[in-house]
C-alpha cells in the first residue's frame, strides 16, 4: 500500500508541476506581454511600464515562474489588478459558495442515483428498468446550464418558490442560503445523477452474475435479499470511485452554473477576471481549481486501493 | 443479415435530421439569419415562423439550422484532431509496449486526463480570444488522450495474435503492421468512441458559446442563442426552449447511435446478445 501511495504521490506532484507550467505558459508567455494584454490597446507606455513593475514582469521567465509557485505555496496569490486586494482574500470569500454548491450537488446526485440505479438493476429488462434507462439517457444529453434556465422558469418565475439568482450570504441564515443554492445544485446534479445511476445499475448487475450470489440464491434468498445483503457491498466499490471523480466535474461545472444564477463563487470570479483582463486572478483561480481536481482524484485513487487490494498489486 | 439495434435506428434518425438540416442551411433557410426585423420580434411559433422569432425578429428555426452547422462542424473537427493525433500516438505506444516510448506517451496521456477539461478550455479561449477556431482547439486537445488510450488498448491485444507474428516473420516493419493489420481491426472501437466524443464535443461547444467564448455573433450557435434568451425567458420562453431541444436531441441521437454501434460492432456484446 505504501509503495502504491508513493508512486501515486509522485504522479500527483508531476501532474501539479505540469499543470502549473501549462497555466503559466498560457497566461504569461503566449499572449505576449501580460501588462499590455491587461491594459488593452490604448494604454500609454508609462502605464504599461508601471504595471510591468507592479506585476514583477521585468524578471526572467524562470524567476517569475518560481516566485508565482512559491507564492502560492505560502498562500500569496498576488494582488488583483482590478479589485486591488490580495487574490487570496477574493478566493477565501468565494470558495464558501463554490465548495458548498459542489458538495450539495454531490449529495443530491447520490441520493437520486442510488435508489434509481438499484431499482433498475433489481428489475432488469422490465418496463421500469427501460424507463429509468431512457430517462438517464436523456439526463446525460441535457446541458446543465439549459436545465438551470428551465428550473428558473418553472420554480422562480412561475411558482415563485426560489429566487432566480444571487446569494444572500451565510450571515443571513443557513436555511435562506441553502435555499438559494438549491436550484443551482439540482441543475449541476442532474447529468451526474444520470451517469451515476447507470454505473450503479451496471455495477449491481455485474455483481449479480457472480457465483456467490447464485450460491446465496440457492440457499433460499430472494433477489432483493441477495442484492441487499451481498451484491450491494461489492457493487459499491466502482460507484464510490465515480462519486469521488464526480466531485471534480462538479467543481468545474459550477463555473458555468454560477454564471447562470449570478452566484458570487469562484466560477464567476474567473469570468470577471477574464472580462476585466485581470490575469493575476484568472491564473491563480484556475491553478487552484486544477489543484483541487487533481488532489481529489489522488485521494479517490488511494481510497480505492485501500478498499480493493487487487488494485494495489497492479 | 445483421438486425440493426433500435437504439441505432432511433439515434440515427435524430442525428441525421440535424445533420441534413445543417447541410440544407448552406443552400436555403426559411429566412436570412443575418437580417434583423425588429417589428416582428418575439413572435410565437406559427405557420410562418415555425419556432417563432427572437429579440431581433430573426427566425429561430432558421437560426437552429445554421446553429447545427456550427455545433456539428466544431465537434467533427475536435474529434478529428483527437483521432489524427491520438491514434498514431496510441499505435506507436502499443508497438513499443514496455519500452520508454510507451511509458512516455501513456504518462503524458495521464497528465492531460488529470486536467479539468472545461476549465482549461475556458482558459485557452479566454487568452487566445473567443472564436470557433480556438473552441475547436480547446475541445480537440482533450480528445487526444481518449483516442490514444483506446487505440493503444485495442492494438495491444492484436499485437499478441499469431497473424501479426506471421507478418513480422514475413519481414513487415512495425509501421506497416500497424497500418495494414492493426488499424482495420481497431476501427470499430474508434467509431464507437468517436460517436461518444462527438456528443461530448457538441455539449462542450454549447457550453463555451453560452459563456461567450465560442463562435461569435452574428454567426448563430445554439449555446449563444441560449445565453441571449436567458434575460428574456420570463416573457419569451420559446427563445430558450428550441435551441435547448436541438442540443438535447442531437446529443441524445449521438449517444443512442454510440450504444447501437457498440452493440453491433463489439463482438463480446454481440455474442452475449446473440
Amino acid at each position: 500500500m505504501l509503495h502504491f501511495a508513493f508512486t501515486r504521490l509522485i504522479s500527483l506532484s508531476l501532474s501539479l508541476i505540469a499543470a502549473s507550467v501549462v497555466i503559466f505558459s498560457v497566461i504569461e508567455i503566449i499572449p505576449g506581454d501580460p501588462a499590455s494584454f491587461m491594459l488593452g490597446i490604448n494604454a500609454q507606455p508609462d502605464t504599461i511600464a508601471a504595471l510591468r513593475e507592479q506585476l514583477g514582469l521585468n524578471g526572467s521567465l524562470l524567476s517569475r515562474y518560481f516566485s508565482w509557485v512559491f507564492g502560492m505555496l505560502t498562500g500569496d496569490f498576488g494582488i488583483s489588478y482590478t479589485y486591488r486586494v490580495p487574490v487570496s482574500e477574493l478566493i477565501l470569500a468565494r470558495v464558501w459558495i463554490s465548495l458548498p454548491l459542489a458538495i450539495y450537488a454531490l449529495v443530491i446526485s447520490t441520493l437520486i442515483a442510488f435508489p434509481v440505479g438499484l431499482i433498475a438493476a433489481a428489475n432488469r429488462g422490465k418496463p421500469i428498468d427501460l424507463a429509468i434507462m431512457g430517462t438517464t439517457q436523456l439526463g446525460v444529453a441535457i446541458p446543465n446550464f439549459w436545465f438551470a434556465m428551465i428550473l428558473v422558469l418553472i420554480f422562480s418565475i412561475n411558482l415563485r418558490w426560489f429566487s432566480a439568482g444571487g446569494f444572500p450570504g451565510w450571515d443571513e441564515g443557513l436555511l435562506i442560503s441553502i435555499k438559494s443554492l438549491t436550484l443551482p445544485a439540482i441543475a449541476l446534479a442532474l447529468p451526474q445523477a444520470s451517469i451515476l445511476a447507470r454505473i450503479m445499475r451496471s455495477s449491481v448487475l455485474d455483481t449479480l452474475d457472480q457465483d456467490y450470489i447464485r450460491t446465496a440464491r440457492a440457499k433460499g434468498l430472494n433477489q432483493r435479499q441477495a442484492i441487499w445483503r451481498h451484491a450491494l457491498k461489492n457493487a459499491m466499490i466502482p460507484v464510490l470511485t465515480i462519486i469521488g471523480m464526480q466531485f471534480s466535474f462538479l467543481m468545474a461545472g459550477a463555473i458555468i452554473i454560477e454564471n447562470v444564477f449570478f452566484l458570487p463563487g469562484l466560477g464567476r470570479l474567473i469570468f470577471q477576471g477574464i472580462t476585466q483582463r485581470d490575469l493575476v486572478v484568472v491564473e491563480s483561480v484556475v491553478m487552484l481549481l486544477v489543484f483541487a481536481v487533481i488532489t481529489v482524484t489522488f485521494i479517490v485513487d488511494l481510497t480505492y486501493a485501500a478498499v480493493d487490494p487487487r488494485l494495489r498489486r497492479k | 443479415m445483421i438486425k440493426l439495434p433500435r437504439t441505432l435506428i432511433f439515434g440515427g434518425i435524430l442525428f441525421f435530421t440535424f445533420l441534413i438540416g445543417a447541410l440544407i442551411s448552406f443552400l436555403w433557410t426559411p429566412s436570412d439569419v443575418e437580417i434583423l426585423n425588429i417589428t416582428s420580434r418575439f413572435k410565437l411559433p406559427s405557420t410562418v415562423n415555425w419556432f417563432g422569432t427572437d429579440h431581433f425578429g430573426r427566425d429561430i428555426f432558421s437560426m437552429i439550422m445554421v446553429g447545427a452547422r456550427t455545433s456539428i462542424a466544431v465537434a467533427v473537427v475536435a474529434v478529428g484532431i483527437g483521432i489524427l493525433v491520438g491514434l498514431p500516438l496510441g499505435l506507436w505506444a502499443a508497438s513499443h509496449h514496455g519500452h520508454w516510448v510507451d511509458d512516455l506517451i501513456m504518462r503524458g496521456n495521464d497528465l492531460v486526463f488529470a486536467f479539468p477539461s472545461l476549465i482549461i478550455a475556458i482558459l485557452i479561449t479566454a487568452v487566445f480570444g473567443p472564436s470557433a477556431f480556438n473552441a475547436i482547439i480547446a475541445i480537440g486537445i482533450f480528445n487526444v488522450p481518449v483516442f490514444a488510450r483506446i487505440s493503444r488498448g485495442g492494438a495491444l491485444s492484436i499485437w499478441t495474435l499469431d497473424y501479426i507474428l506471421s507478418a513480422r516473420v514475413a519481414g513487415k516493419r512495425t509501421f506497416r503492421i500497424s497500418v495494414e493489420h492493426i488499424l482495420p481491426n481497431i476501427a470499430n472501437l474508434l467509431i464507437v468512441q468517436g460517436t461518444i466524443q462527438f456528443s461530448l464535443g457538441i455539449l462542450a461547444e454549447a457550453a463555451l458559446s453560452y459563456v461567450g467564448l465560442g463562435v461569435q455573433p452574428p454567426t448563430p450557435s445554439w449555446g449563444r442563442m441560449l445565453a441571449d434568451s436567458q434575460t428574456m425567458i420570463s416573457f419569451a420562453p420559446h427563445l430558450a426552449l428550441f435551441p435547448g431541444f436541438a442540443i438535447i436531441l442531437t446529443v441524445l441521437g449521438l449517444n443512442l447511435m454510440g450504444d447501437g454501434l457498440r452493440d453491433i460492432l463489439d463482438p463480446r456484446i454481440r455474442r452475449a446478445r446473440g
